[in-house]
């Protein structure tokens, strides 16, 4: 078989291998049963308690677990924004980078604090080193809040208290010091291991053999890039990312990045089967998840192997198949698995241009955002796939002649409010968010020619791209788009809060007022949760309301260039 | 059964007529809002007709006129055929109601008139409308009953057949559970003096009449909620539509506002949206087919979801009551004198099984001379009856009430009557302990007869997941049989009355829904408790207050009929919601090339269905829109078939025929309908 393929396959089994025991420990943890790093981490985890003053018996309600993650959140919203407006004359500034305007700061704070990491800056000549650790910090804060809200709804699913109070301060503390930190750790020593960079020199300087002066930038790269992948952040250390040599030196080393992507996302599905004790529901959103990512997956690979039509006009040889804003040493099916795998988690890391992929690839990328439930980010993604369950459960549930019911708790209107509210917010703010921009360059195209390098289609979907990247806090970005200006900056700053917020509140409200509510034991009348039909129903919901919602966008973005190319 | 064959075709002449009618009087917008996702259409249509005014005034980038006038009238008759669901709907539950209500409407009552502080039988004779609550009327051998109410005194055997269609003439008296008559009904025999006891307008049937009208009708808390869920998915295609036009803007696309209009509204859920009504008059509409009259539209919802049935054992699970079958004295008992003893405490035993104590002796009780009878009436305290006279005292009763007054005079229970009670009771029989002067004489077996086909219904209980328990005052071995038999469960042996209302209790602290029927004063709590009361209307008035349906036929199995009526009513939603989604799949692939062909020719690929033009493609896809409401309408009226196979392999039927079904269905209508329309367009 076909090396790319058979590489694609290894690295999908790895994760398989890798993603099933973690989940299986993260469940451990979050139900505080004893693992092995209790040795050194259990005084580390009192020592935070102790200085935090965080009463660890103390159980919380679903409000008190929102309030805690908002105060979290806006807290370091703060520090963030003070950091990054002043960081030419704070320490760490070896390249003597200036200070962010106050409008990408704030793009950028909330960017990485939604765990959407787009970046309208280039972390070479925009960020002083003390910027790129704030920002580290917040990778692994954005990540620990969603593993530490996404267990608490985990505990709102079960049908009997299991006696351990529920308290975000403790997930919260134990999703970064058990399961980030250690991953990361073990990530940047491989990394370092095979040539990232890891230190806070400024720019090295070589002659090339022409002659020239080359400035190399460089700094903590290793460890950031560790956290970027593991907490499906995907921020950069530098302007092109993972394509970037530094950042992604090898075929090897992307391997291990591309599994870490999409590692803590399943991961969660089995921790959910462990947490609760029901394995066959965990198989069956992985399943369903699954079905919808290969969905995504296999067309997208096909289409970057086989090539670009408009290219293959022109007599060029594409046996690499489509090599435009490629990586030579990943190749187009690694580029292209990679490209989903990162669209479907929220993860904004590339490790090739988005804006080359073939069209219908570039479509695939965007419905892997749109859907956003396709495993997504750590702990969000299945928040949202949440949504989507009521929703199934709703409908099936009318449909087998019983009030509908999820694991033994009633879905009545207040549930069925919050749950559509939610699922209208993702198509609300991309479809909005478009119309503006559309609307506004289509009202004056020479005012705003700075935004789009390709007008027509492509320049409809660099913008659909951007504002689905925001909503679905992905980051990555069809970077043909000038995206550093007033506009984008606070648009893409307002859809990523509200896209950020939201979607978590809504899923924590409704598990919350369901826990609350009576406990109905499963009759043979039932409709159970767990069986291939109901997943079927899932994906069903899922297409309807994700992904049709987007296709007369889709037709006039990516669909019609895919039938202008073709021949 | 007369009343259910009234009115089994669909549809009939007048009732067309009258819902066509108010399918138009519908129109008015403060009805209109009531639905949200039919009221955005309507608000369509209103635009529609002002581009048309705008067309005819000289504009010339909308299309031509008579496109514009056809996406116009389709939508206008998108929204009659939504409003003629609901109407047709109401206009048969109106039907149904009246034909029951017509029996009892102008009867002649004679009013007992009070003279002075006492009734005196000075009987004037009104209209049956003048009545009210309190008045006291007289009915004599064939009379009809003018009104609702309670017996105060006398006993009739009364003919029920105009209400429940059952032609076997049934006995109501004064005092107990049997004491209510029901307006309509017909006395064949003797004179009863009956109180009022509902005003006029107010009857069970009234309000059941005003709930059909939808006068009184409110949305059940799943009605609410499915509404939230249309109105949400109508919000996304809003936002869909409204963010269409700055991208078509983008595209140098014009989109003329009929094909916006059209693409609205072919993907918001009218399908369901206006049908959804008419499911819920309909489900009630089913309900009086049943003749089980419901006090609100929530209760036979609620059915659907019960999962614990409390039904009596007799009438429901055996047939009628119980018959003597044997007779077994106690050792050094004459068995002659036993068996005159065992007629003597039957004499005033009128229940069944008193009687077929008589039957079996062969003994007429009249030929015995005993002097200053004294009749002791069962209680359920005592659990015995019999007969006292001169300075015998005979009992007859349950095992364990007879064993406790022999044991309290301190005669021992004979061990042979001990094992033959045993004998009988786990044969299914019930034993009959007779004494004598607190003394066991001896012991009667009675059996019981389980109803034909009764198991076969439980199995279909059982694979709804609906637990089925029978109550019974038999002891727990003779229960365990006849349930074991009969296929039930569970079982309350020996029950009280608070014996039920503890189960009942017991089950929804475990988060489960309960239904009972019952026809007494003192299953009135119980029927309060239960989620789901069906009070039999031969019962009393407070088990009727009590009880959230009325069953009219006063049939104990009327229960199960309820169950499915409630479950029909849940899937007709569920599966036409789906059905009305899945719609979308093709729509879009209709309306979406037809909007951009024009000024992107490449989307000619997306045109799969080849439709013929864009006008013709939008013309399409608003008819099939429209049409597939009445078409719907059948199945809306008649419920969604229900089969016990299990929630998953149901969910697996209804998502293969309504879900891909409504993938399938449009593309193959759409295609058809644009094969016509492509001749004009």
């Amino acid at each position: 078989m076909n090396t790319e393929l058979t590489g694609i396959i290894l690295m999908y089994l790895l994760l398989l291998v890798t993603a099933i025991p973690l989940g299986w420990y993260i469940g451990k943890v979050f139900s505080n049963e004893k693992t092995w790093l209790d040795g050194i981490f259990n005084p580390l985890d009192k020592l935070f308690f102790k200085v935090g003053g965080i009463n660890t018996t103390k159980e919380m309600n679903w409000k008190q677990h929102l309030l805690a993650l908002l105060t979290i959140n806006l807290f370091w919203f703060l520090i963030a924004m003070f950091v990054l407006t002043n960081m030419s004359w704070l320490p760490l500034n070896p390249d003597a980078n200036p200070s962010m305007s106050a409008d990408l700061a704030f793009n950028t704070t909330v960017s990485f604090i939604s765990n959407t990491n787009l970046q309208h800056y280039s972390g070479e000549t925009g960020m002083s080193y003390l910027g790129q650790l704030v920002l580290m910090l917040f990778q692994f804060i954005s990540a620990g809040c969603g593993m530490a809200i996404c267990a608490m709804v985990f505990f709102a699913m079960k049908d009997k208290s299991t006696g351990n109070p529920v308290n975000f301060y403790v997930l919260f503390v134990k999703s970064c010091t058990r399961i980030l930190f250690p991953l990361a750790l073990l990530l940047a020593l491989v990394f370092v291991l095979n040539g990232m960079p890891m230190t806070f020199e400024g720019k090295d300087t070589i002659t090339t053999l022409q002659g020239d002066t080359v400035h190399v930038s460089r700094g903590p790269v290793a460890a950031f890039v560790a956290i970027k992948q593991i907490g499906t952040n995907g921020g950069g250390f530098f302007g092109p990312n993972s394509a970037h040599p530094f950042e992604n030196p090898s075929y090897f080393t992307n391997i291990i990045e591309t599994v870490s992507i999409l590692l803590i996302p399943i991961a969660m599905i089995f921790a959910l089967g462990y947490i609760l004790k029901r394995k066959r529901l965990a198989y069956t959103i992985f399943g369903v998840m699954t079905i919808g990512f290969f969905l995504l997956l296999i067309p997208t690979i096909f289409n970057e192997i086989k090539g670009n039509p408009a290219i293959m006009q022109m007599g060029i040889n594409q046996n690499l198949g489509s090599m435009e804003g490629k990586e030579i040493r990943f190749g187009s099916a690694a580029s292209a698995y990679w490209a989903i795998n990162t669209t479907v988690t929220s993860n904004g890391s590339v490790n090739a241009m988005h804006d080359s992929l073939t069209p219908l690839s570039g479509m695939f990328a965007m419905l892997g955002m749109m859907v956003n439930a396709f495993f997504g980010g750590v702990g969000v993604g299945f928040l949202n796939f949440y949504i989507f369950i009521i929703l199934a459960v709703f409908i099936s549930g009318l449909m087998v002649g019983r009030t509908p019911e999820f694991l033994g708790k009633k879905i009545e209107a207040r549930e069925m409010k919050i749950a559509m509210i939610i699922a209208l917010l993702h198509p609300l703010l991309i479809l909005t968010g478009t119309a503006i921009s559309s609307f506004l360059y289509a009202g004056n195209p020479t005012a705003y020619a700075g935004w789009l390098n390709n007008p027509g289609y492509h320049g409809f979907s660099e913008m659909l791209y951007e504002f689905s990247s925001s909503s679905a806090n992905n980051g990555s970005g069809f970077e043909g788009l000038g995206d550093n200006s007033p506009f984008w900056n606070i648009a893409c700053g307002i859809v990523m809060l509200l896209a950020r917020y939201l979607p978590i509140i809504g899923p924590v409200a409704i598990a919350g007022i369901l826990s609350n509510k009576k406990y109905i034991p499963e009759s043979a009348g039932t409709l159970k949760t767990d069986t291939a039909t109901f997943g079927l129903m899932v994906f069903a919901v899922i297409a309807i309301v994700a992904a049709l919602s987007f296709f007369p966008a889709l037709a006039l973005g990516p669909i019609a260039e895919h039938f202008m190319l073709k021949p | 059964m007369s009343t259910k064959s009234n009115n089994n075709k669909l549809f009939d002449g007048t009732l067309i007529q009258q819902a066509l009618r108010e399918s138009f009087i519908k129109l008015n917008p403060k009805k209109m809002v009531r639905n949200p996702v039919m009221f955005t259409v309507w608000v369509g249509t209103l635009v529609m007709a002002g581009v048309c005014i705008w067309i005819l005034t000289g504009e010339k980038s909308q299309g031509s006129i008579a496109y514009n006038l056809i996406v116009t009238a389709v939508l206008f008759i998108t929204l009659l055929f939504a409003n003629f669901a609901e109407a047709i709907a109401e206009a048969r539950g109106k039907a149904q109601a009246d034909s029951l209500r017509k029996t009892r409407e102008d009867t002649p009552a004679k009013l007992i008139q009070p003279v002075g502080e006492m009734f005196v039988n000075e009987v004037k004779i009104i209209s049956s409308s003048q009545l009210k609550k309190g008045d006291i009327f007289l009915c004599e051998a064939g009379d009809i009953i003018p009104s609702d109410g309670e017996i105060v005194e006398g006993l009739a055997t009364i003919d029920e057949s105009a209400i429940t269609g059952e032609s076997a003439p049934v006995i109501r008296e004064s005092g107990g559970d049997k004491s209510s008559v029901t307006g309509g009904t017909k006395v064949l025999s003797d004179k009863i003096k009956v109180i009022v006891t509902t005003e006029q307008g107010e009857s069970f049937l009234d309000k059941m009449i005003a709930l059909v009208e939808g006068a009184s009708r409110q949305k059940t808390p799943n009605e609410i909620a499915l509404t939230i869920l249309l109105a949400g998915f109508t919000l996304v295609f809003i936002i869909v539509t409204v963010t269409l036009k700055p991208f078509a803007d983008y595209a140098q696309t014009p989109i003329t506002i009929a094909a916006f209009i059209s693409l609205f509204v072919c993907l918001i859920p009218t399908t369901i949206g206006g049908l959804l009504s008419a499911i819920g008059i309909a489900g009630m509409d089913r309900a009086l087919r049943a003749n089980v009259i419901t006090k609100s539209g929530k209760a036979v919802e609620t059915a659907g979801d019960i999962d614990v049935l409390l039904l009596d054992k007799t009438g429901t699970i055996t047939i009628g009551n119980r018959k003597a079958t044997n007779f077994y004295a106690a050792n050094g008992v004459d068995e002659k004198h036993f068996i005159q003893c065992t007629v003597l405490s039957s004499m005033a035993d009128d229940t069944p099984e008193g009687k077929s104590i008589i039957e079996l002796a062969g003994i007429n009780p009249l030929s015995f001379t005993i002097n200053h009878p004294r009749f002791i009436k069962f209680t359920a305290e005592t659990r015995s009856s019999g007969i006292d006279f001169d300075t015998t005292r005979i009992r007859k009763g349950a095992a364990d009430a007879i064993r406790r007054l022999a044991e309290r005079e301190g005669n021992i229970f004979p061990s042979e009557i001990d094992e033959r009670v045993k004998l009988i009771s786990s044969n299914g029989g019930t034993p009959l302990v007779v004494a004598e002067n607190e003394k066991v004489i001896g012991v009667i077996e009675l059996q019981d007869i389980i109803k034909p086909g009764i198991s076969e219904r439980f199995e279909r209980l059982r694979k709804m997941g609906i637990k089925t328990v029978m109550v019974t005052g038999d002891n727990p071995l003779t229960a365990k049989y006849i349930a074991a038999k009969a296929g039930v469960d569970d079982f309350i042996a020996e029950a009280k009355p608070e014996d039920k209302m503890n189960y009942i209790r017991k089950e929804q602290s475990e988060g489960k829904l309960v239904a009972m029927m019952g026809d007494g004063t003192n299953d009135a709590p119980a029927l309060a408790q239960a989620d789901v009361g069906v009070a039999m209307n031969s019962g009393t008035q407070a088990a009727k207050e009590a009880g959230n349906m009325v069953d009219l036929d006063n049939d104990p199995t009327k229960l199960i009929e309820v169950v499915e009526i409630g479950k029909q009513l849940l899937m007709t939603r569920g599966t036409l919601t789906t059905f009305s989604i899945a719609n979308d799949v093709a729509k879009y692939f209709a309306i979406v090339p037809a909007l951009f062909i024009t000024s992107i020719p490449a989307l000619q690929g997306m045109n799969i269905m080849q439709l013929h033009s864009p006008e013709s493609a939008i013309l399409s896809a608003v008819i099939f829109n429209a049409i597939i409401i009445p078409l719907l309408i059948p199945l809306a009226l008649k419920g969604v078939a229900y089969k016990p196979i299990g929630a998953s392999a149901l969910l697996r039927r209804n998502l293969l025929i309504y879900g891909l079904g409504g993938v399938l269905i449009p593309f193959i209508g759409i295609k058809l309908i644009d094969l016509f329309v492509s001749i004009f367009f």
